[in-house]
């Protein structure tokens, strides 16, 4: 079952999740390695790769504002991580989609660091707690793009069908 | 309809769209910087398995501004520069500044000083302060560089969910020294970093007709740090006029004007008549406070420029505080003009010999220190007072300094004593 291994609160920017001084690096299979490069212990751990797949990074409200820098979502991809939070910043989103980075919005959420999360379509059980929290539907306008696997896919198909 | 919904639905092709409809615009801009190293890999992936060849849909309407990393601070830097400039040569990109002393510059710059945005226009841009664009009314909001590599493949914006809108409607006189930064992080300190996510921020009112397009550059530009996907001002006779005297447009302007019964998600007032200069305190830009709370902080360092404040009439008041006068022992003071045009009018206007004669340096056009990638770095434990957009923790370079926003007036002040100053009290 999915476990929580990072938490942190509201408003966590894309500065911190993917500093600006490694900007000049682009490539996804690169950027993992500066994920969240100022919070060392979890850096570390992300880097000797401690974090199993399909762990939980806990956000708060407006999880990813700031830059529209696409790093910040593919440091994430890379460990596979899974992304919950109160809500996320627009551009953020639209980003993580984009690239299929899992993300949940859970308006509600209440966990700790260690605490497992069960999660389905609409509902999240903090097994730990015992609590249920409800799961808000990604926006519909984008769902097209999440079923298609992400945008490029989506962009490859609809490009084809202008062609034709 | 909103001025959004009116420019969202032409650009569609609707008659009418209404905020929640899901549209895809045709795209009059598409604005990118040295990340169109990423948009080029993602753009290229797009025609993996196809048979058709990469093309950018218009190249004409692609604009490739270098501003971030301008000169390259490592080869890394210059190799992916080396490949953007070689692929907007290949497909013949019409919009291209280089790192050049005639008509380099930050983007959101250089977007408006050469006339590439118009009422009416949707911009997308790889880069959250794109939301500059709509001072000069049109829809401008930013977008991830897979997003981009989209529009370039295809010249629309796939899925746009019509965004709700808020209307300030701002009313007042300034005080002196008190100004359009100011009233954007007294904004964002009321309604939060959250406060107008998905929305977006219409500026209304005697005090926006009154103020000049460099000033409301600056609300739309820091309309972000509220989570605004745009701010947009009605385009009016400041717009025309700043287009054709400043920007050098000839061709026709039409403005697009909100209905007298467009449907708002709220509306807010504000009266700056008794406004006093507003700091952004570390580490979120809406950590708000008047000066007075904050006045009396030592500052390492002062920065005054970026695609917020770093035009000429930022640079004019400056140089009346500066004048005759020596920044502080102690603190050293970093000005970069926001484009290569603005550095000769500002030589040309003295202001750049009042800069260095009072000990500060001047910088190089480009984003500089503002995001802490490869000059004017903080250390361990320092405070830097900025003229810039974000204050986020690790912004300026460094995780263990801080950073405090504010207008240019009170940068030039603070620069004198080496402690944030309010100029009112000079």
């Amino acid at each position: 079952m999915p476990t929580v291994v990072f938490k942190v609160g509201d408003d966590v920017s894309t500065d911190v999740i993917y500093p600006g001084r490694y900007m000049a690096t682009v490539l996804p299979t690169e950027t993992p390695q500066f994920a969240f490069a100022d919070e060392a212990a979890f850096n570390a751990k992300l880097k000797a790769k401690q974090i199993p797949p399909g762990s939980i990074l806990l956000g708060g409200k407006n999880f990813g504002c700031g830059s529209s820098r696409e790093q910040a979502v593919s440091c994430l991809k890379g460990p596979e991580l899974i992304i919950v939070a109160r809500d996320f910043a627009r551009i953020f989103l639209q980003n993580g989609i984009n690239l299929g980075l899992r993300m949940i919005v859970c308006p509600d959420i209440e966990a700790a660091e260690g605490d497992e999360l069960e999660l389905s379509v609409d509902a999240l059980v903090n097994k730990t707690s015992g609590r249920q929290f409800k799961i808000e539907p990604m926006p519909r306008s984008r769902q097209v793009i999440i079923d298609a696997g992400g945008l490029i896919a989506y962009t490859r198909t609809r490009l084809q069908q202008a062609v034709v | 309809m909103t001025i959004v919904e009116k420019i969202l639905a032409r650009a569609s092709g609707l008659p009418s769209v209404k905020a929640g409809d899901v549209v895809e615009p045709k795209v009059d801009l598409a604005m990118s910087h040295e990340n169109a190293a990423l948009v080029i890999n993602q753009f290229l992936e797009i025609y993996q398995g196809t048979p058709l060849p990469p093309k950018i849909w218009d190249p004409s309407r692609v604009a490739v501004i270098f501003d971030h990393r301008v000169p390259a601070e490592s080869s890394k830097t210059a190799s992916n520069q080396k490949k953007v400039r070689d692929f907007v040569g290949v497909q013949g990109v019409g919009k291209f500044h280089d790192i050049r002393g005639d008509v380099g510059g930050i983007c959101h710059q250089i977007l408006p000083e050469n006339g590439y945005v118009r009422p009416g226009y949707v911009v997308v841009g790889t880069d959250s302060h794109t939301t500059s664009h709509g001072a000069l009314g049109a829809f401008a909001f930013g977008i991830g560089a897979t997003e981009m590599a989209t529009v370039w493949a295809l010249g629309s914006v796939l899925n746009v969910e019509v965004p709700t809108t808020i209307k300030v409607v701002v009313k007042g006189r300034f005080k002196k020294f008190v100004g359009p930064k100011d009233l954007i992080l007294h904004l964002i300190g009321k309604i939060s970093a959250q406060g107008a996510n998905f929305k977006v921020l219409e500026f209304h009112g005697e005090t926006i007709s009154k103020m000049s397009t460099s000033g409301r550059l600056v609300l739309c530009n820091m309309s972000v740090e509220a989570g605004a996907t745009a701010g947009i001002v009605p385009a009016d006779e400041e717009t025309a006029r700043y287009l054709r005297e400043e920007a050098g447009v000839t061709g026709p302007i039409e403005p697009v004007l909100p209905d007298a019964d467009a449907a708002y998600e709220s509306v807010i007032e504000i009266n700056v008549s008794k406004l006093q200069p507003q700091i952004a305190c570390p580490h979120t830009v809406d950590n708000v406070k008047p000066i007075d709370q904050v006045a009396g902080k030592r500052v390492n360092q002062i920065v005054i420029g970026s695609c917020t404040n770093g035009r000429l009439d930022d640079l004019a008041i400056a140089a009346k505080i500066l004048k005759g006068q020596k920044v502080a022992q102690g603190t050293r003071m970093l000005i970069f003009p926001a484009s290569a045009k603005i550095f000769r009018q500002a030589l040309g206007k003295g202001y750049v010999g009042v800069f260095m004669q009072a000990g500060a340096v001047v910088m190089n056009s480009g984003c500089g220190p503002c995001l802490g990638i490869h000059e004017g770095a903080l250390g361990d434990g320092e405070a830097a007072l900025s003229t810039t957009n974000r204050n986020f923790k690790g912004r300026m370079g460094n995780p263990n300094s801080e950073v405090y926003l504010c207008s240019p007036a009170v940068a030039a002040a603070s620069a004198i004593t080496g402690v944030i100053t309010n100029p009112r009290k000079k």
